[in-house]
Formats: C-alpha cells, structure tokens, sequence
C-alpha cells in the first residue's frame, strides 16, 4: 500500500531531519538569555553594566576644575559636558597623575558643531569654516569654554563713538 | 564623494541608503512571482496552449528565487546575521518576516512544484546517465525508484495542490515586497496600500514577458520551430495582466493628482525634472504605453507568424525594460526628495563597489547561468521528457486528466 508513496515518505523523512536539525541548530546557538526583556539577549544587561566606567561626568570634573566651570557658566557651552569635548576621561579622575588629556584641535572640534548646515536650526551658531577662519584655529580668537567674543568690533565701536 | 543637492535636504537624505542592489529585488522577485504564475495557468487553470512554457517558467522562477536574497545580503552589512531571522524570529518587523515568505516559496511551494514534476524523469536519468550526473540524480530521487503509474498519478495530484497552493503565496511573496515599501508612512512616494497590488501586477507582467522571451530565445537556440500558439496565448495574457497593470498604476496616479495632499508638488516637481526620463519616457512610454500598443496591435490586426514573434519579441524587452524602470522609480525616486519637500539630492551609482553598476550586471547574469545549470540538470523541453532510455519510460506525457 505504501510502495506507491515511498517516495513522500522519504521525503517527509528528509524534511523531517532537516527540522530537527535546525531546532537543535537553534537550541545550541540561541542564548539561553534570548527573549527574558525583550528581543534581545537579557545577559547583555548584565554584560554591560559590568563594563568598567569610561566616563567621569562633569560633577566629578567641577570639583577640581572649579575656574573653568566658573567659564563655562558665563558662556553658552554651560550645557556643554566637558567630556563631550576633551573625551572620556574617568581614569584621568581617579588618578589624574595617571593619565593627561590630549591637547584638542580646535579647528576640527568645533567644527563638528558649528560648521554651517542648512539643516541646523538657525538660531544656533554656525559658520562656513573656511571663510569664517581660513583653517586658523578657533581657539585664536575664542575661549572654547566661553566662545562669544564680547569686545565690539572697531566699526561699531567707531559709530558708537560719534553719537 | 560629491552629491548634488538642491534647494533642502536634511543630513540623512543626502546619500541614498537604498542603491540598485535594492531595485533589483523587486525586480527579481517579480520576475519569480510572475514565472510562476504563468506556470500555474497550465497547471491549475488548465490553459493548454502555453504547456510548451511551464517547466521552463519553474524553472526560470527557481533560478531567479535562489538570487533574489544576494542583494540584500550585499546591502547588508553583516550579511551573516541574516540567518538570525530564522534562529530568533522578530514577528513585528516585516523585513524580518521575509525570510519565512522565501523560505515557504522556495522550500514548500516551488522546489516541491519541481520535484514533483520531475520526478520520473529524475529516476529514469539515475539509471540510464553515469558519473557525477548518476550521483546527483540518484539523490534527487532521494532513494526511491517508484515510478509506477499510481504514484505518478499521486505526484500529479499533490503538484495540482501544491500549485493551488503557490498561486497566493506567489501573491503573498511579492505583496510582501510592495508592502515593504507600501507601509512606509514617512514616505508619500511609497505611502499607498495600492502598492502590494501595483507590484503583484507588474511582478506578473515582467515575469511573462521573461518567460516568453525566454522561451523564443531557448527554441531558437535549440533550432526547434516556436510553437506559435503558445506564443500567441502567452502575449495574450500578457497584454491582459499589463492592462490591470497600467490601469492600477494610473489610479493610483490619479488618485494623487486629486488629492494633491501637501506632498504633491514636491512629488510633481520631482516626476517633471529627476525622474522625467527614467519615469515618463522609458517606463511609461516606452515601457507601458508601447508594448500594450503592440500587444494590442497583434489582437486587431491580421500579421503574418513572423511580423507576430517580432513584435512579441520587441514588446517582451521593452515590457521587462518598463518594469525595471518601474522598480527604479519606486526605490531610487523615494529617496529624491527631502521629506521637507523643498529639496531634492542626487543618486550617484558607484562602478566597481559592493553596491555598484558591476555588482547589479553580475547579480542580474548570474539567474542565467544558473538557469542554464538547472536547464542541463533537468530539461524543460515538451520533446526532451520522452526518454526512451528504457521501453517502459516511453510515455512522457504525465497523467493530468485525473487531477
């Protein structure tokens, strides 16, 4: 009776291992982790959490820094976190013998911010870099931890003059 | 690399993340889905006249099945972590589901379909050849040599089912990729729930169009006379289904032209500049208007059997040209224009990269060479089936009217 579906039934057979084979494939490769918060392996949050602290975060800077933080509250880098600029830097706080952060280059740095975009909202301060600076440093003229440059320019100060 | 913009584009618009890897999935796919359906008139709505085209139309759906994911995994990244779709299902995201609707097509619908059909043509070439081909077809019977004319009949019955069974999921294989890009509610270019059954349409149109002319070309080589009839059947359909095709495509046009929500002029602007070649001129007029006018030619007036092969032939490549262009204007056009809608970039296509011009001319020869694998391993031709190795394999001709 089966002589004439022996071929379906090998099939079947094939089908079947190969199933079996992928859900033992699957069992042995899937972390048992997979799925506990989400789509995700759940062990990762573990992982993660054990990764030594790159970061120091501005608090822990102010305290030794207090003259540049006093800076930074004048200007409008206030938001800015130090670390964002000059880099992690937790080793530097624990030990800042240890390790002394690089000198930055500023006329890369802040052009990561400022240089012009069409799409950056317009109130925020950007300059086509090449015309602005002609590849001189920005720290020339600006403070970086307090960048407006408040001397008034000679021209206005000129017309000031005469009223 | 230098891209031109103009007017407003956000950052993230400038550079196309989409390149002509992505336009030829749908345009693969849609040549599978199309292939298949073209085989399943034969089979299931029992057209006769284009049985000279159903085992090659398999195959031809194969060998474009086994390419359609390559571009994605170029596109990717991490083409490795592909597999993890299978290993780690995410039910919620629809890319991720594609690796089920292929793996269902591939696995359970058109390997199936293929086996089925051939299996006693399997099992009498694993007596009759030697060598390596001997091994490769005595594992293809999977070791079993049953031909007796029940099973044969039980094949019949079950390739019949498995068809009816391939039909929707043929609609279902390339619906998906017109709803990958349908869902995409960001985007008013692809924003419509017209989409899956634009692309199910073109799908059948393109992938007719590459049967029919592969089937001119493959007889043509072989120096066989091309069964005209079938021919006439095939571009019979194949002006009906573009017909839908077109009429669907110019609903959903006039639908945005009423419309006219806040996206339209940004759109417009885009059809009348960036994409007024690729668009009006080579898929709409080259690509749509010609070949229906062709086709339709062929119905009114009375052509000679040669005039009717030169037409089908002319109207069979500007069709496939059309639906190309079709899939260009969906992915690439998609990508033009600022989600602002006041600017528009440019895509630069590379040469020789892992997304470039050279990468899609490979991915687009390499179904060829594997149809001509599949050709040599299992001929597809109506006269190459009756092997007469042995007396008792004479009658080649399965039993369909059982089914």
């Amino acid at each position: 009776m089966f002589k004439d579906i022996e071929h379906l039934i090998r099939l079947a057979t094939v089908m079947a291992i190969a199933v079996v084979a992928f859900l033992v494939l699957r069992a042995g490769v899937v972390p048992r982790s997979f799925g506990q918060y989400g789509h995700y392996r759940g062990a990762a949050m573990g992982e993660i959490a054990a990764r030594p602290i790159a970061f120091a975060g501005h608090d822990l800077c102010e305290t030794c820094h207090s003259d540049v933080a006093d800076q930074k509250r004048q200007g409008k880098h206030v938001v800015v976190a130090c670390e964002a600029c000059h880099g992690a830097l937790a080793k530097h706080a624990d030990d800042p013998a240890s390790l002394t952060p690089a000198k930055l280059d500023t006329t890369v740095l802040c052009a990561r911010c400022h240089e012009a975009n069409s799409a950056k909202p317009k109130w925020f301060p950007q300059v086509v870099t090449a015309d602005h600076s002609g590849g001189i440093a920005c720290d020339t003229c600006h403070q970086p931890h307090r960048p407006k440059i408040e001397t008034k320019p000679e021209t206005e100060s000129k017309a000031e003059g005469k009223k | 690399m230098y891209i031109p913009v103009e007017g407003f584009m956000y950052p993230n618009e400038v550079e196309l993340q989409w390149s002509v890897l992505i336009v030829l999935y749908p345009f693969i796919t849609g040549l599978v889905a199309g292939a298949f359906i073209l085989a399943s008139l034969e089979r299931v709505f029992r057209v006769e006249a284009v049985k000279p085209t159903y085992r090659l139309a398999l195959l031809t759906a194969l060998a474009f099945l086994l390419v359609a994911p390559l571009p994605l995994q170029l596109h990717l990244g991490h083409p490795e972590r592909s597999f993890e779709m299978y290993l780690t299902p995410h039910r919620s995201s629809a890319m991720a589901m594609f690796g089920f609707v292929y793996l269902w097509y591939l696995m359970a619908v058109l390997l199936l379909e293929i086996w089925l059909d051939y299996r006693r043509d399997i099992v009498v070439k694993s007596q009759t050849s030697t060598g390596i081909m001997r091994f490769i077809y005595r594992v293809l019977t999977l070791g079993s040599n049953v031909i007796s004319e029940r099973s044969l009949r039980i094949d019949e019955r079950l390739g019949y089912f498995i068809t009816l069974i391939g039909i929707p999921s043929a609609f279902l294989l390339h619906g998906y990729v017109g709803f990958i890009f349908g869902s995409v509610k960001a985007n008013p270019w692809w924003s419509s729930p017209l989409m899956p059954i634009v692309f199910i349409f073109s799908a059948m149109v393109s992938g007719i169009a590459a049967v029919m002319l592969l089937y001119m070309i493959t007889t043509r080589l072989r120096g066989k006379e091309i069964d005209i009839r079938c021919l006439d059947k095939i571009a019979q359909y194949l002006m009906y289904t573009f017909v839908i095709d077109f009429s669907l495509e110019m609903l959903d046009l006039l639908q945005r032209i009423y419309e006219a929500d806040e996206s339209f002029r940004s759109l417009d602007f885009m059809v009348h500049t960036r994409l007024w070649t690729s668009q009006v001129i080579v898929q709409i007029l080259l690509g749509t208007v010609t070949p229906i006018a062709l086709l339709g030619l062929t119905q009114i007036l009375k052509l000679t059997e040669k005039t009717r092969k030169r037409v089908y032939a002319l109207a069979g490549c500007l069709t496939v040209m059309g639906i190309f262009a079709m899939r260009w204007n969906v992915v690439i056009g998609g990508q033009l224009f600022s989600k602002s809608f006041l600017g528009y970039t440019t895509y630069k296509m590379g040469f020789a990269t892992r997304e470039g011009l050279l990468t899609a001319i490979a991915l687009m020869i390499l179904p060829f060479g594997i149809l001509w694998l599949l050709v040599k391993l299992l001929p597809p031709w109506p006269d190459a089936s009756s092997i007469s190795a042995s007396g008792e394999f004479e009658q080649a001709e399965p039993v369909r009217s059982l089914v």
